[in-house]
């Protein structure tokens, strides 16, 4: 068993309300070192606005977010300050967003993206920033002579990888995915898998990914939550809800499923 | 009677398939199941297609969700029982004391038969270089070609993604293994080979339950067979 | 101070004393003193339509108009010449609205308003800096939103600004900013010290001389008191250098002031010379001469006037 004695994640009674309108409700969870959750779920049903309120960019109507922070210890992502929640999301929570452009400066090269989350932290060393963007590019698989390139001039997967290396140079212990291979051809989507696969495996990264597609869930999670209007149907061991779905809502989710 | 040496004890297990999505029908699969296993003992699950014995396997392995009842393991020392266990408590039993060789390969896209095969111990152990030794080691005993370790599985036959999953299975020495149809796809060569490493868990003190059509391996390898159909009848 | 005796200043009439209301020139000081308590820091302020547009200094105008009185010796430089159009334009306005004495002396001078430099001459305790300021916002270039560059300043997230000067060494392999150089104040702020060369920089650090910071069309002030801080940012292995010339002001022979560059002819001849015309007018009359001093040619850039004049309108 691993010997830390607590929770990275701990969510309690999550609820954040639109006016009336229900985005999520009462969600609970806690969540350990390298362990990585899927969050699944058709359309409305109220995954990404989860995924906002855990990673801290929304803030929640009720509920709390507890969180073992490396420089910080425990704290309460939304009740800490805002500097504290702000640095946070800098350093130790990566935030992986389906669009790659929401995630990048598009007006700098790849190079200055990966160096600036160094510099926002006190990286005061040109050759050392530039060749630790070099080692994560290599990393994600983009070649060493794109790095004074712009993102603008890369391919979708390729600022996809791009934005996952942004938010693993700063050595994240969490990482919080939104559809990371939405949108990607089905040969970029592989790869993009394979790449996130070994990169958790190696960091030992605990990650909260968001999907609507089971397959990459299955490959992912360990863990799986199901939601449906905002609220969780169930949840369980990724194979087990995959496999011997008890909620009628997991039940079809699977079962629409086609086998290529 | 459960013992020291008690590897897996199952009590009052139940388990139904409720078809949501079919209007609710009910699908009973057994009831009421007790089953101990030994370390170093090899029981074979028997019945007729449709008994519940992969059902039994899934549920031995957390797969699957029983309706009623515990399956409690040996894990670190003491019993414990998955089914009220948190899904940190079972992937670690899964991790490092009980493997699984399920009946068909689930292939993922790119990885190489190689690291498919080395993938449990260097989860377990963080040395690459030393699991895929140990992967090359089983890959060779099962006759996979070493012109197809670098490949992804998704291209190969029935018979070699069979013999890949099982040399992934056998990768670690888990003192409970899980066997669901391992010989099915082989020759009488690699069914040979299966047996011999079947037998060589049993002699390090593995608990193995199997499901085996194959009569023949069946009695190079079981200590003793369990009847499924009382307990599908209960249900 | 040189004067003996005072003539009473003459304000033309029609005018209140610095031509803005004495309610506005409070505003002023009250956001300098603000400026002054959080160095680097900028302050909002109530900027008046003044009789010249925007980006003509009417940031600095407003700060001088709020600062002069009756005692006060006034210079005013734009590139570090005092006898430019613009610097003659707001000289002559601050002679009419306000009747303080003027000079073109660096060390005779209480208050020194500027466009794009800092003179040579090193600045004493008791004067001040005027900056005219285009764009106050360092980050302005990285980051479009004002609601988020005033959280930046506020969570001090100045990560982007080494952006830029990482971008300058990916591209060129040095730092190629050279002008308008970012600061950092007082180890909290950073800052712009507006479009001044980077040669211009030191000269912040830890100054005798108050320097205030005006921008009219952006409406912001801004101040380092004296004897603070002022680093330029740089990287370890990158560290900020000021520019040098090879050779020297052709006129004054000057090797420590910054030169700019001058063509003469068609024929494409060009000299060097300092761009603080204050600073190299005294050293000729010194008896400093550079390799040109004696160009008949050039005569015009040496001046025939003589060389300190008091000026009353």
């Amino acid at each position: 068993m691993t010997t830390l004695p607590h929770p990275m994640i701990r969510v309690r009674g999550i609820t954040k309300k639109y006016g009336e309108m229900i985005g999520c409700r009462d969600i609970s969870f806690d969540l350990w070192p390298g362990e990585v959750m899927g969050i699944v779920g058709e359309s409305g049903s109220g995954k990404s606005t989860l995924l906002g309120c855990l990673s801290g960019r929304l803030e929640p109507t009720t509920g709390s977010v507890g969180y073992a922070s490396r420089e910080f210890g425990d704290i309460d992502v939304h009740g800490c300050a805002e500097p504290v929640r702000r640095k946070l999301l800098r350093t130790e929570l990566g935030v992986v967003h389906q669009n790659p452009r929401d995630g990048l400066r598009l007006g700098v090269t790849a190079g200055a993206n990966l160096g600036e989350r160094l510099m926002s932290v006190g990286a005061r060393h040109y050759g050392d920033i530039r060749a630790e963007a070099l080692k994560w590019l290599a990393e994600v698989e983009i070649e060493a002579g794109r790095i004074d390139h712009f993102p603008k001039t890369f391919s979708g997967g390729m600022q996809q990888r791009l934005q996952i290396a942004c938010n693993l140079i700063t050595q994240p212990r969490i990482v919080f995915m939104d559809e990371p291979t939405g949108g990607l051809d089905v040969s970029v989507q592989a790869r993009l898998l394979d790449l996130l696969r070994n990169l958790v495996s190696r960091l030992g990264l605990s990650v909260i990914i968001v999907t609507h597609d089971l397959a990459v869930a299955r490959l992912l999670a360990h863990r799986l939550m199901v939601m449906q209007r905002g609220q969780v149907v169930e949840t369980g061991l990724t194979d087990q809800v995959l496999d011997d779905p008890q909620h009628p809502y997991t039940q079809l989710l699977v079962s629409s499923i086609l086998q290529a | 009677m459960p013992t020291d040496k008690t590897m897996i004890s199952v009590r009052g297990l139940d388990k139904t398939f409720t078809l949501h999505t079919q209007g609710g029908t009910v699908i009973p699969v057994f009831s009421g199941l007790n089953l101990d296993v030994n370390a170093g003992e090899c029981v074979a699950l028997a019945g007729s297609s449709g008994s519940g014995k992969s059902s039994l396997i899934c549920s031995l392995y957390g797969n699957y969700r029983p309706q009623n009842g515990s399956v409690s393991i040996r894990h670190e020392g003491g019993m414990v029982d998955i089914t009220t266990a948190t899904p940190r408590q079972v992937l670690d039993i899964r991790k490092t004391t009980m493997g699984y060789v399920s009946q068909f390969l689930r292939v993922v896209p790119r990885v190489p038969a190689l690291d498919v095969v080395a993938e449990p111990l260097v989860a377990l152990t963080g040395d690459l270089e030393a699991a895929r030794d140990r992967a090359a080691f089983l890959l060779k005993r099962l006759n996979i070609p070493s012109a197809l370790w670098s490949l992804p599985p998704a291209t190969f036959s029935g018979g070699e993604q069979q013999r890949v999953n099982i040399a992934r299975g056998f990768s670690l020495e888990y003192p409970v293994l899980l066997l669901d149809e391992p010989t099915a796809s082989l020759d009488a060569e690699n069914r040979r080979v299966v047996v011999g490493l079947i037998n060589e868990a049993k002699a390090r003190g593995t608990a193995v339950v199997g499901i085996f059509h194959d009569e023949e391996v069946r009695d190079l390898v079981a200590d003793r067979l369990f009847e499924m159909r009382s307990f599908k009848e209960a249900a | 101070m040189t004067a003996a005796t005072q003539t009473p200043p003459a304000v033309e009439a029609g005018y209140n004393y610095g031509y803005l209301n004495e309610q506005t020139k409070r505003m002023i000081r009250r956001a300098i003193l603000k400026a002054v308590a959080i160095p680097g820091y900028q302050v909002p302020f109530a900027g008046r339509e003044m009789p010249m547009p925007y980006g003509w200094g009417t940031g600095g105008i407003q700060l001088s108009a709020s600062i002069l009185g009756p005692e006060d010796v006034f210079k005013v430089i734009d590139q570090g010449a005092d006898d430019t159009t613009n610097a003659v334009s707001i000289r002559k306005f601050f002679a009419k609205v306000t009747g303080v004495k003027t000079t073109e002396r660096t060390g005779d001078a209480t208050v020194i308003q500027t466009r794009h430099r800092i003179p040579e001459t090193p600045l004493k305790d008791g004067q001040i800096m005027v900056y005219q300021v285009p764009i106050p916002e360092p980050l302005r270039w990285v980051e479009p939103r004002e609601t988020e560059t005033r959280t930046m300043h506020a969570l001090e997230e100045y990560g982007v600004m080494h952006v830029q000067l990482y971008e300058d060494i990916a591209r060129h392999g040095r730092i190629a900013t050279n002008f308008m150089y970012p600061v950092k104040v007082n180890g909290r702020y950073i800052m712009s010290p507006s479009p001044i060369p980077k040669f211009d920089n030191p000269k912040l650090d830890n100054s005798p001389a108050l320097h205030i910071f005006g921008a009219g069309r952006e409406k912001r002030i801004y101040a380092i008191p004296p004897h603070t801080e002022v680093r330029s940012l740089d990287f370890e292995d990158y560290p900020f250098e000021v520019e040098t010339w090879d050779g020297c002001c052709a006129l004054c022979g000057a090797t420590d002031s910054y030169l700019d560059e001058v063509i003469l002819n068609d024929a494409g001849e060009r000299m060097f010379v300092c761009s603080d015309t204050d600073y190299c007018a005294t050293r000729r009359g010194q008896g400093h001469t550079g390799p040109m001093a004696d160009r008949e040619d050039i005569s015009e850039l040496t001046g025939d006037k003589p060389e300190t004049q008091d000026k009353n309108a």
